[in-house]
């Protein structure tokens, strides 16, 4: 709890309990994901990775404990206070999530139209150099299924980052995508990390990009989670996690040994 | 037995819980239709989409309709000398209870099922999560919007309808029966009037709009994050939507003579 106050942590999650059906996905789960920093949420499938962004957004409520976003919780909020912490927040979704009838530019601008009085020629500026930011140009009028997967996945982002939000969850961001757009997409969520200083809670089953860009790792396993920095948990060598590790190298290793030049 | 007794009680008890989640439904969109940001642009480009997707089938159905009535209605007529009456009639038929049970049915299977389907899609691509994560409510930016379109777009059609439907009688009454053009539409006039008949039928409609919106939007927001939801939420809407016109059609009807 202390550690909430000094600001170390934007995002705590505290003993959370978390049901659906029959199945128990979270018992007793606490983590903390730490202001300014990158955490990368790592699992198999079917962990609850998305489930746990889906909590801290308020999406998904918890049966039990605390989930804690920039200071406040949000499991005692009203469906309208959510509605105000939300602005500290802002979310990737795997599929895009942009509304498809709008373009892609109304998609960015929508929060700027919801939320500001800016006038449409300061909303066009915004939605320009946020579009620029994640190199997606000329792309303004298509409709967002007109676009590839890395493509919406950059628009997304724009709209995620129009609002300048403080906390950014990003859930999967590098699944479906191809070597180049998958470096394109990390450099990108690095650069606002380290420019903006967005907190940046990412889910991913991608341990190269893990090692590169994660200041912390946040293993779930068991309806639990490990978290440390990488080395950290390395060293500490949980067989669970020393057993994932293993088999998404071997996945890279088989896919490397049929495209061997993917990687460059 | 006893088995099908609990299935019985968990069915009925599912039904009391869904009427209630419709009426919850329903107040937050009153809520949020009366409150600013009014989305009339959203409002106009929702009742343009719904409405025209629905006037070509209306205009086809209410062509045939109102022909085939008045084919029916001349046989029998003609047998005691009567047929100058058929425009009163077809009139009467059309105006109060065939006109708007009929759009209604129409409208719920093309622009109601295409509405849930919408929704429902939007719901299993995350869309309206990604409104929630971007502080717009989507009750009030999506449903809202769509669930009060149909309350303008009902009228509308079912004016259409008995129109075309009207037109169609006439053509098979006047040009291919022979029935005398005057007094097929002096008995029409004569036969109905504001209060007791357009008016039923405009409230008839107004009443099924709101049925239509209010189904079609339930079914679309509460569906099931997968393809499979996406279809039960479609057929869901036509048979729930279906239902529910025609016994609120016999209600109506029931209670105007009181």
């Amino acid at each position: 709890m202390s550690n909430l106050d000094d600001g170390e942590f934007r995002v705590y999650l505290e003993d959370v309990d978390l049901q659906r059906g029959q199945r128990t996905i979270f018992q007793g789960l606490t983590c903390g994901f730490p202001r300014g920093g990158i955490s990368v949420v790592l699992g198999g499938s079917g962990v609850g990775k998305s489930t746990l962004l889906r909590l801290i957004g308020g999406l998904v409520r918890p049966n039990a404990g605390r989930v804690f976003v920039a200071g406040q919780d949000i499991t005692r909020q009203s469906e309208s206070e959510l509605f105000r912490t939300r602005e500290y927040l802002g979310m990737l979704f795997q599929g895009g999530a942009l509304l498809d009838s709008l373009t892609v530019f109304d998609n960015v601008a929508l929060p700027l139209r919801e939320h500001t009085h800016l006038s449409e020629a300061d909303i066009a500026g915004e939605v320009g150099r946020r579009l620029e930011a994640v190199g997606l140009s000329d792309v303004d009028d298509l409709l967002p299924g007109k676009l590839s997967g890395g493509m919406s996945r950059r628009a997304a982002l724009a709209r995620a980052i129009v609002t300048d939000p403080e906390i950014v969850l990003v859930d999967e961001p590098f699944s479906g995508l191809d070597p180049v757009n998958l470096r394109r997409i990390e450099n990108l969520l690095v650069d606002l990390n380290r420019r903006l200083g967005i907190t940046l809670v990412v889910t991913s089953h991608h341990i190269a990009s893990t090692a590169r860009m994660a200041d912390q790792v946040v293993f779930l396993v068991d309806a639990q989670a490990l978290s440390g920095s990488l080395p950290e948990l390395l060293e500490a060598g949980d067989p669970r996690l020393m057993k994932f590790m293993a088999a998404e190298r071997d996945a890279d290793t088989q896919v490397a040994a049929i495209a061997p030049e993917s990687d460059a | 037995m006893r088995a099908r007794l609990e299935t019985l009680g968990a069915r009925t008890l599912d039904g009391i819980g869904a009427l209630g989640a419709v009426a919850v439904l329903a107040l937050q969109i009153v809520r949020m239709g009366l409150k600013p940001p009014y989305r009339l642009r959203r409002w106009v480009d929702e009742v343009l989409d719904s409405g025209v997707r629905s006037v070509l089938i209306v205009c086809l159905s209410g062509a045939t309709v109102g022909a085939s009535l008045s084919l029916l209605g001349y046989g029998t007529l003609s047998r005691f000398g009567a047929e100058g009456f058929l425009g009163a009639l077809v009139g009467h038929a059309l105006v109060r209870e065939l006109g708007p049970v009929l759009t209604a049915l129409l409208v719920a299977g093309r622009a109601g099922s295409a509405m849930a389907a919408e929704i429902a899609s939007m719901v299993q691509t995350e869309q309206l999560d990604g409104l929630r994560m971007m502080s717009i409510d989507p009750v009030d930016y999506v449903i809202t919007p769509k669930a009060c379109s149909m309350i303008a777009v009902m009228p509308l059609l079912y004016g259409l309808f008995v129109v075309v439907a009207l037109l169609g009688a006439l053509y098979v009454g006047v040009d291919l029966l022979g029935v005398d053009r005057g007094q097929f539409l002096s008995s029409l006039e004569d036969a109905l009037n504001f209060r007791e008949h357009v008016a039923q039928g405009l409230v008839k409609a107004l009443a099924f709009g709101v049925l239509v919106g209010l189904i079609a939007t339930y079914r679309g927001y509460t569906s099931e994050p997968t393809s499979a939801g996406v279809s039960a939420a479609t057929t869901g809407t036509v048979v729930t939507a279906s239902v529910s016109i025609l016994v609120c059609n016999y209600v109506i009807t029931a209670l105007w003579g009181i």
